[in-house]
């Protein structure tokens, strides 16, 4: 089960660093989703995904029901989700403002320009 | 994006979602839910308004500026920290009253309530700002 | 308790004194009712502290981290307090006459305010810490003031030498406090004044002694860093007379005394401060004589007296530190007023050059009489309180355990270049016949003379009744400096003895200055071959090599194209985690199907297919479904696996994305293959060896469960202490409750970004 997730948060690193070295503003972009998709899954999978009772503790009770995932990985998941919702919705508006004012999508020529 | 059908439902569906995406907000403490699923939530009912009929009439419905949601947000959240420091305890200290409420009984309120609901506002007014200049833009 | 809290009031009265200003704009002097609250406050601990009590009060912050806000009074605290609560006092009264129609009064009375409430904070602070976070703000508002006159480019360059020279001195500082902390293990003052033994003692002693003298230095513009305060004078003259003369150049100062018990009293020390001191004392004297400009003259003559307080404070015999003291009280009177009658001068004649003007007594009744006073208290005639400074520098000048006739010698020169310039500020200006070029100004709004004539006669008062301050100020103060009981005395006459006889030579002295005053100016242009090696020339040259060097750094670094940022990034990242993959040679990878089940190996493979539809795909469409279809079996992932807030929040994300991309992605163009084929092999080598490594990293991880984990506590406390079933939420709200804090500052920030973004670009298009 570990060797299954692993596999797939491999594949999905691999996939955001190509995606990110391509000159296309657009797959810049995807990539970056890639990316933070991946480092969440990275992040809960080493919290110890296997034991599956959420962190909630029932009522009348002070502690959760033992095996129990940790709750601090996702406290850091939940906000990383919706802050790279704000950092990915910036991003594709200064690509978008960046291309309109260069006239290309090709990160290649948009060197040079702060000159 | 003129459906007929998607007007009825966004303008059905807004009330429902607005009064969910609270209820969240008020059982997060305890259950799933919390300042960012309800805003998020809330967030979501108003954009399927906008994409049904209009930013223009979205912005009317929501009637305050989403920008504004933005300030009074962290501005809630920062006064739900600072209210331990009047009262000379440490930054942050979490203060809890019970209340007795008509029909809901003893609620027990606390300092980490108001927070979540900056928290709520904020999510809520960053989504709709970012969602209603895009569309105003286009 | 009073005290901490008006002091902590200042900085939100700082923030809405601009909308009462801007009400009226005569309601300025209302502010001035700030600085005589804190005055009054802090004369109900005159009593205590003279009967030798420190008091410290404290506001706990975060106890948890031992971080709290504490003010610790004892004499010098107290009399550095009063200084600036009194001159402040007077110099908003005056700045109400001075901004009299100024539409940007209100942001003056604002920087000025957190000027003040910064200053306190520096003597008061009981933590040396809280004292430099204050210390950093004064040289903040400092630079603001500075470059009041933002138009002008003089007055930005001289803003920006202030703030770099203080600013270079703060970070100085600050290494010096840090390694105080490393010997001592305590930023508090208490801790630290008692352990004298252990810092003089110990290996950092002497690169302390040099860090913190720097700090000291640069801020009291101490020879070589004193070019920036004649500079500092494009600011309002308030400014002049309140921080560049009366208190925030005194901060240095405050420093080396309130340290002086634990870093002084060694050879060390004495060399160095004595001797930086007596070079600036002489330096800023000699500059002072063939100036013409009012402010010139007045900053030099502070520069000079800035360096014989250090002098004084450097020599440490309990008669040195006395005059120190009482000549800084001294100063801080006739100065700060004589800064405020320049700027009346100015305010009545539209000219502040000393050749110009004359006879403007009549027209100037007040601010003449102001004038007078406090050049009579500089000069150091009897019976101003300017006299028993002097008398009290003489004498311990004369009684040094060393150098006794050149500090002599020297102070005669300082002293009689403070009569010279004492009669050409405060007095010429108001005699003789008025001069033609001169218009017919008058005598300016009440708040110009009234400010600048109480301190004159503070000066005259203070004279007449030295025993007001001498015991219940002067002992504690000098017995904190000295950290030993010390009691002052002070009067006017001492008899006939040495001191008297250089006084009266003093001002023989500086009359003849006078005189020959306009030969000055001729041997200053006949030194101007000298001028490379000044250190303000020195300073401009070095930082323009700096920016020249920087400029090709960051050309070097930044090189603007972001396909060699991330090749760059990866690899390094690729190559940490092989080291760490190699060095940890307790591989254990643990390969076991116990708890296999079909539901997650369906969801694994459909989002191995998609990621590689993402990439592989020429259309943009399927590749946003693809996303898509990653981000939900991920939330899926996240259900299935006990994290329900985490999966909604994940799931609504997705959906907002795809309004996202939907708003914004038809946008762009369609994809076309731009790399070439070998790019693509050499982009997807080291994609596959970055997601090969970060399996590996995975699978080790989770072959070793360690590290200690703060989640158990979050646990087992949720409910008792936070009254929260749900541990993710308390976690969000509470534990961890800053950490949101700026996280919704970030997605605030974010959006805002985006707003800018794209409303700036459409106000463009309108025009």
């Amino acid at each position: 089960m570990v060797l299954l997730y692993a596999i797939l948060i491999g594949v999905m690193f691999g996939a955001a660093v190509y995606l990110l070295l391509r000159r296309s503003i657009v797959k810049l972009v995807f990539g970056l989703v890639l990316l933070s998709q991946a480092t969440n899954l990275f992040i809960f999978t080493i919290g110890g995904y296997e034991k599956n009772n959420p962190p909630l503790v029932e009522k009348g009770q002070l502690v959760p029901t033992a095996p129990y995932v940790d709750p601090l990985p996702q406290a850091l998941i939940l906000t990383a989700i919706v802050i790279s919702f704000g950092v990915l919705a910036f991003t594709m508006v200064l690509m978008h403002r960046a291309h309109e004012s260069i006239g290309t999508d090709d990160l290649h020529q948009m060197r040079d320009t702060d000159k | 994006m003129q459906s007929h059908i998607l007007k009825i439902a966004a303008r059905h569906l807004l009330l429902p979602f607005t009064i969910m995406s609270i209820i969240i907000l008020w059982r997060g403490h305890n259950q799933p839910g919390g300042g960012f699923i309800g805003g998020l939530v809330a967030a979501s009912a108003f954009i399927l308004y906008n994409v049904a009929y209009g930013v223009q009439d979205a912005k009317k419905i929501l009637r305050l500026d989403p920008r504004t949601l933005i300030g009074i947000g962290l501005a809630i959240a920062l006064f739900s920290a600072l209210l331990s420091v009047f009262l000379r305890m440490p930054f942050m200290t979490g203060m809890w009253v019970d209340v007795f409420l008509p029909l809901l009984g003893h609620q027990h309120f606390g300092t980490p309530l108001l927070f979540d609901t900056g928290v709520y506002l904020t999510v809520l007014g960053v989504i709709l700002t970012v969602v209603f200049t895009l569309s105003e833009e286009s | 308790m009073e005290l901490l809290y008006t002091f902590l009031a200042i900085f939100p009265i700082a923030f809405i004194s601009p909308y009462i200003v801007r009400q009226k704009s005569t309601w300025g002097w209302t502010l001035a009712l700030v600085p005589a609250a804190i005055f009054i406050l802090l004369l109900r601990f005159v009593t205590d502290v003279s009967h030798g009590h420190t008091e410290i009060l404290a506001l706990n912050w975060l106890p948890t981290l031992d971080i709290s806000l504490m003010l610790y009074i004892d004499g010098l605290s107290l009399l550095f307090a009063l200084i600036i609560s009194f001159i402040g006092f007077l110099i908003i009264i005056y700045a109400s006459g001075y901004f009299h129609h100024n539409n940007y009064a209100g942001r003056f009375y604002m920087i000025v305010l957190l000027f003040m409430g910064a200053m306190l904070g520096v003597v008061l602070a009981g933590n040396l810490f809280t004292m430099f976070v204050f210390w950093e703000l004064t040289s903040f508002t400092s630079y603001l003031l500075i470059g009041w006159n933002h138009e002008k480019e003089e007055s930005r360059w001289a803003a920006l030498q202030s703030l770099i020279v203080t600013g270079g001195g703060g970070l100085a500082l600050f290494a010096g406090l840090i390694l105080m902390r490393l010997i001592v293990g305590s930023f508090d003052i208490a801790d630290i004044l008692s352990q004298p033994e252990l810092i003089r003692s110990h290996s950092f002693y002497i690169p302390v002694l040099i860090l913190v003298a720097l700090g000291a230095f640069t801020k009291s513009a101490q020879f070589p860093f004193h070019f920036w305060l004649p500079g500092a004078m494009a600011a309002p003259t308030p400014v002049s007379a309140y921080l560049h003369s009366a208190t925030m150049v005194k901060a240095g100062i405050y420093l080396l005394a309130r340290l002086n018990p634990v870093l002084g009293g060694t050879a060390e020390w004495t060399t160095v401060i004595t001797l930086v001191g007596g070079l600036t004392m002489v330096t800023g004297a000699a500059l002072a004589l063939p100036q013409n400009d009012l402010k010139k003259l007045l900053a030099y003559t502070t520069v000079s007296a800035l360096g014989m307080i250090t002098l004084l404070i450097g020599l440490g015999t309990s008669l040195a530190i006395k005059a120190a003291m009482v000549f800084l009280l001294v100063h801080s009177l006739y100065k700060g007023s004589l800064f405020m009658v320049a700027g009346g001068i100015d305010h009545a004649a539209g000219t502040r050059d000393v050749r110009l003007l004359s006879g403007l007594g009549r027209l100037l009744p007040f601010t003449a009489t102001a004038g007078l006073l406090a050049a009579l208290s500089m000069s150091g005639l009897p019976p101003f309180f300017g006299f028993i400074g002097k008398e009290l520098v003489y004498e311990a000048n004369l009684h040094a355990p060393q150098w006794v006739w050149i500090l002599t010698a020297t102070g005669l020169f300082a002293n009689a270049v403070n009569v010279t310039v004492a009669i050409v500020v405060g007095i010429r200006p108001f005699w003789g016949q008025k001069h033609e070029k001169l218009g017919h100004g008058h005598e300016g709004p009440l708040g110009l003379w009234l400010g600048p004539l109480i301190a004159a006669a503070a000066g005259l008062l203070l004279g007449l009744y030295p025993a007001w301050v001498a015991k219940p100020l002067f002992s504690p103060t000098v017995s904190a400096i000295l950290a030993q009981d010390y009691s002052v005395k002070l009067k006017l006459w001492h008899g006939l003895n040495t001191a008297l006889l250089l006084s009266f030579l003093t001002i023989l002295v500086g009359i003849l200055l006078y005189v020959v005053r306009a030969n000055f100016a001729r041997i200053q242009q006949r030194l101007a071959v000298l001028q490379p090696i000044y250190p303000s020339m020195l300073f401009k040259n070095g930082l323009n090599k700096f920016l020249f060097l920087s400029d090709k750094a960051t050309r070097a670094l930044q090189n603007g194209n972001l396909y060699v940022y991330l090749i760059t990034i990866f690899s390094v990242m690729a190559a940490g985690l092989w080291l760490q993959v190699i060095s940890s040679y307790n591989i254990n990878v643990k390969i076991d199907f116990h708890d296999f089940n079909f539901i997650d190996l369906g969801i694994v493979m459909l989002m191995i297919v998609a990621t590689f539809m993402a990439i592989l795909t020429r259309g943009r469409l399927t590749a946003v479904t693809a996303l898509g279809v990653i981000g939900f079996g991920v939330a899926l992932i996240y259900i299935l696996h006990g994290a329900p807030d985490v999966a909604i929040t994940q799931l609504v994300i997705e959906t907002l994305t795809v309004v996202l991309f939907v708003l914004i992605l038809y946008r762009f163009p369609r994809f076309t293959l731009l790399s070439k084929k070998s790019t693509r092999m050499r982009d997807a080598s080291l994609a596959v060896l970055v997601g090969f490594m970060m399996t590996s990293l995975l699978l080790m991880k989770n072959s070793a469960e360690s590290l200690a984990n703060i989640s158990p506590f979050f646990v087992e406390n949720s409910v008792i202490k936070a009254h929260g079933h749900n541990i993710v939420n308390v976690i969000l709200v509470d534990f961890r409750g800053i950490d949101t804090l700026g996280e919704i500052t970030v997605l605030s920030v974010a959006a805002l970004g985006v707003y800018a973004l794209l409303k700036l670009k459409m106000g463009a298009k309108e025009k």
